[in-house]
This record gives C-alpha cells, structure tokens and sequence, in this order.
C-alpha cells in the first residue's frame, strides 16, 4: 500500500512552462498537479495524454506518464491507453479547437463508449497557437483574422454536446476560480466513465476577456453558480438568489420576492439518470447564472472494465489460452 | 457406389465455382478444395465476389465466382479453368473468359429458361452457341427440379430447398473426381452440428448429385488427382486474412505481450478485426473504432500503455492513418500496421487485388519518416510475415506496415498447423531498474539504434514523449537545428540496421539465368509458377521475390547486378520497379505491369519472359 503522502510538487516537471504570462492555462495547470497529489495516485500511474494547442502542452509540465500527439486525436489516444491498461488514471488534456473540431468525431465517440478517462477541456473561444481564428465555441458573430466580419456559424456548447453523446460526467470550471477547479477535477477523476469539465479559461493575447462577464470578481457572484449535489441551487453576492423550475424552463428568482422562499428553491441532483435538467442547467445563459461546479455525474458500466470482463466470461467457458491449441480446433486433417 | 466409367488420372486440374451471390458457391468452393486436402491434393483457392452484397438474382452484377486449384505444385488459384459450375446463365455468361475452350461445364438446365437468358442479357435461346462454347462439354442437369422433388416430403420452405442446389453440385463433383462422398458427409456434420434439419437435407442432395452423375455416366469419364507427397502433419485450410491476425497473435504470445487491434471495417481487410474480436479466449483486445484515425489512436495509445499494438486497414485507411503514423515513428513506439491492398485510387475497387499502395506505405507521410515495409506472398505466410512485422515493430521500437492484397487475403491455400517452438523469440526492449540512474527517454541501444520502453506503470521511468522533435537524449522539446539533423539520420540508421537482422534475399530458379524475374507479394505464386515454366522448356530464368522491403535485403544490389536482365513484375504502374531504381544505382529493368483488378495470369508471364529474352 502506497503510504506516501504526495504534494502538488511531485506532480511539477522540470521543464519551465511556457504560456504566456497571466494565460488562464496557469491556474489549470496548479489546479490539477494539486488534485492528483490529493487523489493520491502514484505519477508512475498516471498517464495523461494530449492534442495539439496551446493547452495541450501540458503533459511536459506534469511528471507523469505522458504523451502530446496529434492534432484532435487525443481521446482516440487515451481510450487505447485506458483499454490496454484499465490500471492506469488517464487524463486527457484538449482545447476547444483540438477537442470539439478536428477532435469532434474521437469526443463524442469517447463519451458513447464511457471510457473511463477525466478529460479537462480548456475552453477560451480561439485558436491561440496559430494566433487567432475563431473556433467551434466562438459565439456567433465573433471577429477574429479568420472571420474579419464576424462569424456566421453558431458555436457548440460542450455541455449539450457532451449529454447528447451520453456523457455522464460533465463539470464547468472557470481560471481564476481555483476551488471550484480543483474540486471537480477530483470530482471526475473518481468518477468511473468519461468526465468532462469544461475549464472556462482566458487568452490574453487572442481573446482577452472572454469570460470577463462572469469571470469579473465584481459581478462573478451574481452571474455564476456553483452547483453542488444535494445542495439547493442558491448563488448571488447575497445567497439570496436561487433557481426554480417555471413551466419547462428554468428561473432565476430572489428569496423573499414574490413569496419565494428557501424551499421553493431547487435542489441540485447531479446523480439524476435523466438528463433533461442537467440539459438545461448546463446551458444556461442571459439572465440565467451560468452553472460551475459538477452538472452531472452518474455512474454507468465503463468500456475498458466492459473489455475485460467479456474476456473473463469468454475465457471462463473456453479453457483454450494457445494459440497453437486453439488453431488445432479447427477443421483438419492429416498427412501422415 | 462402384462407378465403370473410365478413370482419367491428372497432375492438376482447375475447377471454378460460380452463381448468385446467395447461391452458396463459395461454401461449395471451400468445402471442395477441403475435400481435395484432406485426399492429399495441394490446394490454393481464390473467391471472385462483387462488392454488391446482392444484386438482383439472375443478373450479371450478381454473379460470385470461387476458382479452386488442386494437384502437384499449385503455387496460384490457376488460370483458366478445366471445369465450371454455372448456377445459371448469367454466371457462364460472365465466366466464358475463365475457362479454357475445352472446359467441362456443369449447368442447372433449369435456370437456362427464358426469363434466366433475358436477365443475363443472351441475345439468342442457344447460350452455348452464342458464347462459342462448341468444344465444351457440357453436364446439364435440372438441378433445381430434382432438387425440389428429392426434398417435397422435408417440411422446409422452398426457399431453404433451393439453398441446397450446391450440395447437388458438390456431390457431381465427388463423383466426377472419386471422392468418397462419406468425406463430404463429415465435413458438412461439422459444418451444420446444431442444425439436424438442414443437415440431413444437404446430406440428402450431396448423394443426389453423387448418384445423379453415377447413373447417367454424365461424363465420358472421372478423373483422379494424384495426392502429393506432403510433409506430415496435421493442416487446415488457410485465408489470408485469418493467418494475418493469428501471426499477430502468434507475436504476442512471444513477446509476452498482450494483443490489441484499434481497427475500422473497411474491405477487403475487415476479416482480420472479425478474427481477433473472437479471440478472446485468447486474451486479445479489439477496438471497432469511430473512424480509420481513431483505429490507428488507440492501437498507438494501447502501444504506449505496453501492449503489441496493431491496426489492420486498405488503402484508403491507409491514407487516413498516415498522420498518426508518423507520431509512431516520432514517438518511436511498435505498431503493426497491415493494409490489405484493393484497387485505387480513392473507393476504387474494394474487392479486387491491386498492389498499388507500395509507395504510400514506403513514403506516403510528412517529413523524412522512414518505417519498416514487408509483404506476405501467400495466403500461408501472411502468418508468417505478421509474425515478423510484430518482431521488427517490437524489437526496433518503430512501426511497420504490412503489405497484403485482396488476392491473398481471400485466397486460401493448405497451412501446416506450425508449432510455436519454430518461431523465435521477441524480446520487447523494456527498461530495467538498474538503468535508472542513467536513462533517459531517447537513450538508443548503441546495437540497433532502438531507444528503450518504459511502460507507464513503470516505477522511476515517468516520461513525456510526442509528436514535436525532441532532444536526441533527453526527449525534451527542441527546435535546435543540429539536433533535428542528427534525428533525422537516427531515425533513418534505426530502419536501415534492420538489414542486419532480416535473412538474406533467396534467388530461386535457375542460378545462371539469363533472366532474373523480380517480384514482390502476393504475385509469388504466378511468378514462380511461370519460372518453373521457363526452365521446364529450356530457358534459364530465376526470381528473385521479396518480402522485406524497407529496409531491402542487404544482397539485394549484389543480386541486380549479376543478372543480364531484369524484369519487375506487379499489380501497378511500377512502384517496386522505381523503389529498387533509388536504391540501387545503374539498373533498368524491363516492366511487366497489370492494372485490372486481378492476378496475373503465370500464361501472360511466360509469353512476356519470351519476348524479353528474345529482345
């Protein structure tokens, strides 16, 4: 049994990070080395694989396993890490770009398959490392070098892709929220299947402020909530703001306005099989907060454990374990 | 069942199989050519389907031929056919250029009615006539109504009567070949164990057309194929494609290495995936990935994690593969890459044999990626060749791409069931904890330029590596100019000592040829076969046939330059011909080159020798 006691320090590389100063991939990045030092899981046993941008650097920061491939490949990359090694704790690292464009297809397919691998998606609504163009979340309109009036495409919002894929797992995080961060990161790594936390992070070369409407400590209480399971859905500076359900949608209402009290105020169940509230409080938006914290995390059989139980029941009524026994099965005959 | 016909004894005959799709004429073809083994007869079969799954019954589209070859020395499925069965007059129609004009052809006379010749587009009511087929013998029997009457008391539907045409066929041909129709019955035991009903019914037609050919002394005479003499054994009938996946499995076994295959289905390669997802007795793991790439992912992933890692594709997988391929070899991790080539470019041709995607494999990526390239050159040694892509892939700490066709994937031929203490030993080149102090991730074996693997799991190895140029030792992040040309060459030098290691190119034929025949892949079996021809009628030829490709044979310039002349033969432009061009220097060898989809026939070969050495 493994009695040492890690600190973020063990997980630190030693190579020098090189984002840029007051990039919101800093935070992350402490975020996590201080959650997998309290997950406790030795680096020799951790492997965390990554695509290609700025945020997918990441694996030479940490001293773990690791591996930077291609370009969108990463999930692909992982689930063959996971499936031959279920052993292994399997990070994968993506941004916006690498995950929900080039990566899109290997993402949901992940997610369908529920591997159980924590993916942390860095989302700032650029393409940083080529400097600039507009990427599958940048909302709609949005002027970059690719799209000099505006773009004309709506953008993906991973919430909604990740439960249309069947994902069980789904976390926001915003950069400059540190607790919030590294709370779900532990949340999805001891979650078993593929979880998602969507890291809301800031570019401040390419995309400066992005976030800023809700990230802004002067009005980041009142726009955002933290969702916790079991926990009534109360945000604002004053707590006194909370959600309740109003026809088929969601409201936002304040405690003691219109006869509203603490108990009409919804309480977060993020372990609901149906998805439908987690759908549409992971969507919300305008006058709606937007919700940080854990959305949703329910357990379901994982593809890699899956795996290695049918060969058990295979192997369990089938005695042959060579494959010279197994070849002379079939249909023969003999020269003699 | 004593038969007076008269017995004609032969070397080698060439019997071809044909009707609908759903005619089942290639389990009739199969169970066939397993009759013949079992009898002592050498074996190479070869299915010719459409890519239609069915097409409209009756109609050229529709037409799937099996070609079994038996006898001595059959090295090819054989050129044209000494006997054709025709389910229906689409599949003579369709077949009349693969027979020879003397063929023995057996018809369902039944299916040769108006509405059967309209459908396969016969301009006049006599198909033999109009397809020139007077020097033909032809066997018609009304198969479908005897059929029909021999099973009217069985209680199954008509359309499972009709299923069981092809057993009428296989039994005629027992008859006609002496076979001990008791050999058909215990094949077709196995075959249908769990289905008593069916059995008996196909039991019952197999003796129909036995009886049928016995009483009406259908032809003038039977014939007899002599059994050769085989090395002992016990044998199975092989494919391509299964013998590709078991030579994986076979690897594993001996590396101790678990099997993974990330894979897509794609034709003709698909049987492979199929092979292994059923081997988990066995142990063995298969991703049906989203996509080509993801197939390639995760069997790159499953290498980085420790396993013997694959991905089995064609063509056009191939192409989607490239990209992460690549990462392999920057990332110097083993993986198998085996392409089952079809006819391209693009979808191409998906069930035909092409060997046009030599240079893809050899160069088809970005930057200076040098890989290992072999190919299987019969249905046999597929298992071999994956065995040995899985060795150099493991061993030298790179990818190696495996070069089959369609034609030798589908194709079966005999297959001594081999013991795994013939096969040697794959010692994966894993760290150890006394290297520790000293390692780093890009430390090369000063042997064989491979670096070494440290498995996550690994205690005191944790390491990063990936797609962007590293430090020669250190694997950290480099864009120092020096250090990209010095792993460049490393990268190249790691490919090249395999020549070290790989055996020596056989020259077989004549050694004092005048000739030297040069080919690669599953073209083996026509080549030899037309060299054997050569020398049998007094010319001096010999072959020359690879199947280590990158890196070459290290005798390979030594054998170009002995020989007067040359000539590269294979299924494409000249892709080997060109390839050998840059390797060795001041050859110009004469090209033979075949785009159709098909297999050479040994026939164009020796008329093509001919006129060289007459040049």
């Amino acid at each position: 049994m493994d009695t040492y006691t890690y600190t973020a320090k063990d997980f630190k590389s030693d190579q020098d990070v090189r984002w840029c100063p007051g990039c919101g991939d800093h935070a992350v990045l402490n975020s996590i080395q201080k959650a997998m030092a309290e997950l406790g899981i030795s680096p020799d046993n951790t492997a965390v694989i990554s695509g290609i941008g700025c945020s997918s650097r990441f694996p030479y920061y940490v001293n773990t396993y690791g591996m930077h491939t291609i370009h969108g490949r990463a999930s692909a990359i992982a689930t063959g890490v996971k499936t031959a090694n279920p052993k292994l704790t399997v990070w994968q690292v993506t941004g916006d770009g690498d995950c929900l464009a080039i990566g899109g297809n290997h993402f949901i397919h992940s997610l369908r398959r529920n591997i159980d691998i924590n993916i942390v998606l860095f989302n700032n609504e650029i393409y940083g490392l080529t400097k600039g163009q507009y990427s599958p979340t940048s909302k709609r309109g949005f002027v970059s070098k690719s799209s000099p009036y505006g773009t004309v495409e709506d953008p993906f919002r991973p919430a909604e892709l990740t439960f249309g894929a069947r994902g069980n797992f789904f976390a926001r995080t915003l950069d400059v929220d540190l607790k919030t961060t590294q709370d779900v990161l532990i949340q999805a790594a001891k979650h078993k299947g593929t979880s998602v936390v969507e890291a809301l992070v800031n570019c401040v070369i390419f995309n400066n402020g992005t976030h800023a409407t809700i990230s802004d400590k002067e009005f980041r209480l009142d726009r955002t909530i933290v969702l916790k399971h079991g926990q009534s859905m109360i945000f604002g500076k004053n707590n006194d703001k909370g959600l309740i359900i109003d026809g088929f949608n969601l409201k936002a209402v304040t405690i003691g306005e219109n006869g509203i009290t603490e108990k009409d105020i919804l309480v977060h169940d993020a372990k609901c099989f149906d998805r439908t509230l987690h759908f549409k409080l992971g969507t919300m938006t305008g006058d709606l907060p937007v919700a940080l914290g854990v959305i949703r995390d329910v357990e379901a059989p994982t593809y890699d454990q899956a795996v290695e139980d049918q060969i058990k029941e295979v192997q369990a009524k089938r005695p042959i374990r060579k494959l010279e026994d197994f070849l002379h099965t079939l249909e023969t005959w003999e020269i003699k | 069942m004593a038969d007076t016909a008269k017995v004609t004894s032969l070397e080698k005959v060439v019997i071809r199989f044909s009707g609908d799709s759903g005619d089942g004429m290639q389990l009739t073809g199969s169970l066939f050519s397993n009759l013949s083994a079992i009898s002592g007869n050498e074996i190479s079969t070869f299915p010719d389907y459409p890519a239609e799954i069915r097409a409209p019954q009756g109609t050229l589209g529709g037409v799937s031929g099996y070609q079994v070859h038996i006898g001595k020395n059959i090295y090819t499925p054989g050129d044209l056919a000494d006997i054709l069965i025709a389910m229906n007059p689409a599949a003579l129609k369709v077949n009349r250029k693969h027979i020879k004009p003397n063929a023995i052809i057996i018809i369902d006379a039944d299916t040769f009615d108006k509405n059967g010749l309209t459908k396969a587009g016969y301009k006049t009511e006599d198909p033999i006539e109009e397809l020139g087929l007077g020097a033909a013998q032809i066997i018609s029997a009304s198969i479908t109504t005897m059929v029909k009457a021999s099973l009217a008391d069985s209680e199954m539907d008509n359309k499972s009567i009709l299923r069981c045409k092809n057993m009428f066929s296989l039994g005629l041909l027992c008859w006609l070949f002496n076979i001990p129709v008791d050999n058909a019955m215990h094949l077709l035991k196995n075959k249908f164990k769990k289905k008593p009903a069916i059995l008996n019914a196909n039991m019952k037609i197999l003796v129909d057309g036995f009886n049928f050919g016995s009483n009406t002394h259908a032809s003038v005479s039977t014939y007899h194929v002599d059994p050769t003499e085989t090395v002992k054994g016990t044998y199975t009938d092989v494919k391509g494609n299964q013998a590709t996946a078991w030579g994986l499995i076979a690897a594993a076994e001996k590396s101790g290495l678990p099997l993974f295959l990330g894979s897509y289905p794609i034709t003709p390669a698909t049987e492979i995936l199929h092979e292994l997802s059923a081997r988990k007795d066995l142990g063995v793991k298969t991703v049906q990935a989203e996509d080509e790439i993801a197939g390639v992912c995760t069997a790159i992933g499953a290498s980085f994690a420790g396993n013997l890692a694959a991905t089995s594709t064609s063509g056009p997988g191939l192409a989607l593969k490239s990209e992460a391929i690549n990462l392999a070899i920057m990332a110097e991790l083993p993986l198998v890459v085996i392409d089952v080539q079809r006819g391209g470019p693009s979808t191409g041709l998906p069930t035909k044999t092409e060997q046009a995607d030599l240079l893809q494999a050899l160069y088809g990526r970005n930057g200076e990626s040098p890989c290992v390239v072999l190919a299987a050159s019969t249905p046999a040694n597929c298992f071999d060749y994956a065995f040995m892509a899985s060795k150099l892939a493991v061993e030298h700490m790179t990818p190696a791409i495996l070069l089959t066709d369609a034609f030798i994937a589908n194709g079966s031929s005999a297959w001594k069931i081999p013991s795994m203490d013939d096969y040697p030993a794959i010692i994966p080149p894993f760290v150890h904890a006394d290297m520790q102090p000293y390692w780093k991730p890009y430390l090369r074996n000063p042997e064989n330029g491979s670096r070494y693997w440290a498995i996550p799991g690994t205690e005191g190895f944790a390491h990063r590596i990936g797609g962007l140029e590293k430090d020669n030792t250190t694997g950290a992040i480099s864009t120092d100019p020096k250090n990209h040309e010095l792993m460049t060459r490393l990268r190249q030098t790691k490919i090249d000592n395999i020549a070290n290691v790989i055996p020596e190119q056989e020259v077989q034929g004549n050694p004092d040829a005048d000739l030297l025949v040069v080919g690669w892949g599953g073209t083996f079996g026509h080549l030899y076969s037309a060299v054997e021809e050569m020398n049998a009628s007094g010319h001096k030829v010999a072959l020359a046939h690879f199947h280590y490709i990158s890196p070459l044979p290290r005798n390979t310039e030594e054998i170009l330059k002995k020989y007067k002349k040359i000539v590269v033969c294979e299924l494409n432009c000249g892709q080997f011909a060109g390839y050998l061009r840059t390797k060795v220097d001041g050859i110009t060898p004469y090209k033979y080159n075949k785009m159709e989809g098909q297999p050479f026939m040994v026939q164009e070969l020796v008329d093509y020798f001919k006129t060289i050495l007459d040049a």
